[in-house]
């Protein structure tokens, strides 16, 4: 069983890296044509950084359009990324000081995860409009995180798993030498979700997390006037090209 | 005789600004007229329904996804989060799911995965994938014509995912295999031959500039040139064609010659560049966009001018501000000391600051103003040196020449401005229940500042929304003549002939 698990982990953090590094690549080459920021927009790169940071960190935009998809959207988020810090427990030894440090708020972080998914899913059922446009994917992708936080919480608080025991797999798992698996089907499940998360990440709407970074509307600098943003494929660069000008096709 | 009914029905103002429930269909059979075949040949596309269209369609949209990081992006991340579901003003008005803006992008995202994605391609029931059909054709020939690429969706998409970019891929899509619209697309054969949207040719635009010349003589006693295709003027006036007859946008065009009248710019038109317009965006067409940008660079390179200025037209600005340089750049054969190009409203509002007006707002005390932020200007460009200008500027130049200013509510306003129902190719009478409905959300604003505040005009800035304005207050029991431009204003203030 532990080869198995060790073996669909495996698999399934190489497909995730490849195949969110080969679409990343290819958001990166792909060409951006025109300058189409979301105006109001800022006049310089480091106002762009700090528009980023503000959707990235606070979810600016969802904050304006929804108050309720926003709460349990960033409830969801936050969780998730705690939970995420404090599972580094399992694969340092030592534990970092930091990790060690937030390690206690690990079943906040699960139950803020499984709040936001509940009121995700709740909208996803009640509000007509999100219904609508659900298709059968969106509901899963709920369920999967759900299954997720909840099979991590249900080890916190009522079938405990040998955490010694765990870890000694985890430590394995990290120096590609996978160790023996505490016998627990909820840990069994709980890694079987990870692994399916992982697996379909590049192949689906998960991709918004590379994705907004790239998006165009987001990231451009609003300085259309000033500096020349050339376009690779018009038909015109041809030319251009002898009067050769230092054009801005960076985002 | 009575006029003639409308076969639809005017949506009820209702000041709680409710999002409507969900009913499907209701626009399904809005659509506009399909483009003939020596229209569509004219700029460049087949004349009627290719023979293998569904395999031409699903490649074209896989070149244009490989050509455009955004379009990409988009069809890639969305999460179905809900947030832009009652963002648009086609949805307000209608209630029809598929104005939702992320239900309007699924229609072409559902072929997206369908060829493009593995899930998709191996489990479209799971992703709500589909084949490229006919009733997939249809759709989208009917509500990819019911967005005006305003971008209010993508304010309030937490990636910023724009609708526009989307609906602009479907319709250059649409037209690659034969199926275009016939507004856009005759409009674009008109600019490509004549040099603007009316099909104006220069002896007639030479007559009306000659006629403006007499009655603005008649009415102030004072000589205002309208010059045409004057070689080594300083300043290029591009400016929609609208503005040359339209009502109410040719006292608009009487405002601009106003002010470079009296703070004595040497400016012209061009007879080859007649037209601030471009259709080409609307259809997503970089092709035909270019070409008709190009134009006006022709034009300033023939007339030997120093500047370029726009006039009141909101998608003409995003191509100006955003595009022109990519399209038709460099542009360094122009005095660098002037932004390429300029808005008008930046030109008056530079002078106004410079005192080189002499205004008097006592002439407009008979009109309580507001102003409407049109879609395109508001979150597609910008105006003046700091971010946000393009809400700023026009309301300081407004407030100078108007004593009676009010603001409508603020989350109809600036970056949330609802579009005016009419943009983005549609302004035409084979869409007016869509036009008409689809203005709901700006007339509820307009008809709540009202109330309060008593105002009687509605200020704008585009060629689109006025004509749209003239032709959908009425249906909400105002006057079409309560739409009023912004330089019309500024001319009627402007005290000319003022001692030296």
């Amino acid at each position: 069983m532990s080869v198995l698990i060790s073996g669909l982990l495996y698999a399934a953090i190489a497909v995730f890296l490849i195949g969110t590094g080969l679409k990343i690549a290819r958001y990166a080459r792909t060409p951006a044509p025109l300058k189409i920021p979301t105006m109001p927009a800022p006049l310089t790169r480091a106002g762009v950084a700090l528009r980023m940071l503000r959707e990235v960190v606070l979810f600016e935009s969802l904050f304006k359009a929804s108050r309720w998809t926003w709460l349990f959207g960033w409830l969801f988020h936050a969780g998730l990324l705690l939970a995420l810090l404090t599972h580094l427990r399992y694969f340092t030894e030592p534990v970092w000081w930091w990790v060690a440090l937030i390690a206690p708020l690990g079943p906040y972080a699960g139950m803020a995860m499984v709040i936001g998914l509940c009121g995700l899913l709740g909208r996803r059922l009640l509000v007509d409009r999100v219904r609508y446009i659900s298709a059968p994917s969106d509901f899963l992708m709920l369920l999967l995180l759900l299954g997720i936080a909840g099979s991590g919480l249900v080890m916190r608080y009522v079938a405990h798993t040998d955490i010694v025991a765990l870890k000694q797999f985890a430590l394995g798992l990290a120096a590609l030498a996978p160790a023996q698996l505490p016998g627990s089907v909820v840990l069994l499940a709980h890694l079987a979700l990870v692994a399916l998360l992982l697996l379909i990440f590049p192949f689906s709407k998960l991709l918004h997390a590379p994705g907004m970074f790239f998006s165009p509307s987001r990231n451009q600098v609003d300085n259309s006037r000033e500096v020349r943003h050339v376009n690779v494929w018009s038909p015109r660069s041809a030319l251009e090209k002898g009067a050769d000008r230092a054009g801005d096709n960076g985002s | 005789m009575a006029a003639k009914k409308p076969e639809f029905e005017t949506p009820v103002i209702d000041h709680d600004q409710l999002v409507p429930a969900l009913a499907r269909g209701a626009l399904q059979h809005s659509q506009p007229f399909v483009a003939k075949p020596e229209i569509q040949e004219g700029i460049g596309f087949p004349g009627e329904l290719v023979d293998n269209w569904q395999r031409v369609a699903v490649d074209k949209l896989g070149e244009l996804v490989g050509k455009s990081r955004g379009l990409q992006v988009y069809l890639d991340s969305c999460v179905k989060c809900g947030a832009c579901t009652d963002k648009c003003h086609y949805f307000l008005g209608t209630g029809d799911p598929n104005n939702m803006p992320v239900a309007r992008q699924d229609l072409l995202r559902k072929v997206y995965r369908r060829y493009y994605t593995l899930p998709g391609k191996y489990l479209p029931w799971l992703v709500g994938a589909q084949d490229m059909t006919e009733e997939v054709l249809d759709e989208w020939y009917r509500y990819f014509h019911q967005c005006s690429q305003c971008r209010r969706c993508s304010v309030y998409c937490p990636y910023g995912i724009d609708t526009a970019e989307v609906s602009m891929a479907a319709r250059e899509i649409m037209d690659t295999v034969g199926k275009g619209q016939k507004y856009c697309n005759e409009i674009i054969g008109k600019v490509h031959k004549l040099g603007n949207n009316l099909g104006l040719p220069e002896p007639a635009l030479a007559d009306t500039l000659e006629g403006l010349e007499e009655d603005v003589e008649e009415e102030t006693g004072v000589s205002v040139a309208f010059p045409l295709d004057v070689k080594g003027a300083d300043v290029l006036l591009v400016t929609p064609s609208a503005d040359f007859f339209a009502e109410p946008h040719i006292d608009g065009l009487i405002g601009y010659a106003k002010v470079f009248h009296q703070a004595g710019l040497s400016w012209t038109i061009s007879s080859h560049a007649s037209e601030a317009a471009n259709f080409g965006l609307f259809i997503g067409s970089y092709d035909n966009m270019q070409k008709v940008a190009l134009r006006i660079r022709e034009a300033a390179l023939e007339l030997g001018v120093k500047r370029i200025v726009f006039g009141e037209c909101g998608h003409a600005w995003r191509v100006a501000y955003s595009f022109l340089n990519t399209l038709a750049g460099p542009f360094d054969f122009l005095d660098p000391r002037y932004p390429v190009p300029q808005h008008i409203i930046e030109v008056t509002h530079d002078l106004m600051k410079r005192g080189a007006l002499t205004l008097d707002a006592e002439a407009n005390d008979d009109k309580r103003v507001t102003f409407h932020d049109s879609c395109n200007v508001a979150r597609a460009s910008r105006m003046g040196n700091h971010a946000g200008g393009q809400f700023s500027l026009p309301r300081e130049v407004i407030s100078s020449v108007c004593n009676h200013y009010y603001d409508m509510p603020a989350n109809t306003i600036g970056e949330a401005t609802f579009c005016c129902g009419g943009g983005g190719g549609l302004l035409t009478d084979d869409l007016v229940e869509l036009r008409v409905k689809g203005a709901m959300p700006r007339m509820q604003a307009f008809s709540e500042v009202t109330e309060r505040h008593g105002i009687t005009h509605l200020a704008a800035i585009c060629a689109i929304c006025k004509s749209q304005f003239s032709k959908v207050l009425p249906y909400y029991g105002f006057e079409m003549d309560q739409v009023v431009s912004v330089h019309q204003l500024v001319g009627d203030a402007l005290q000319l002939g003022s001692p030296e």
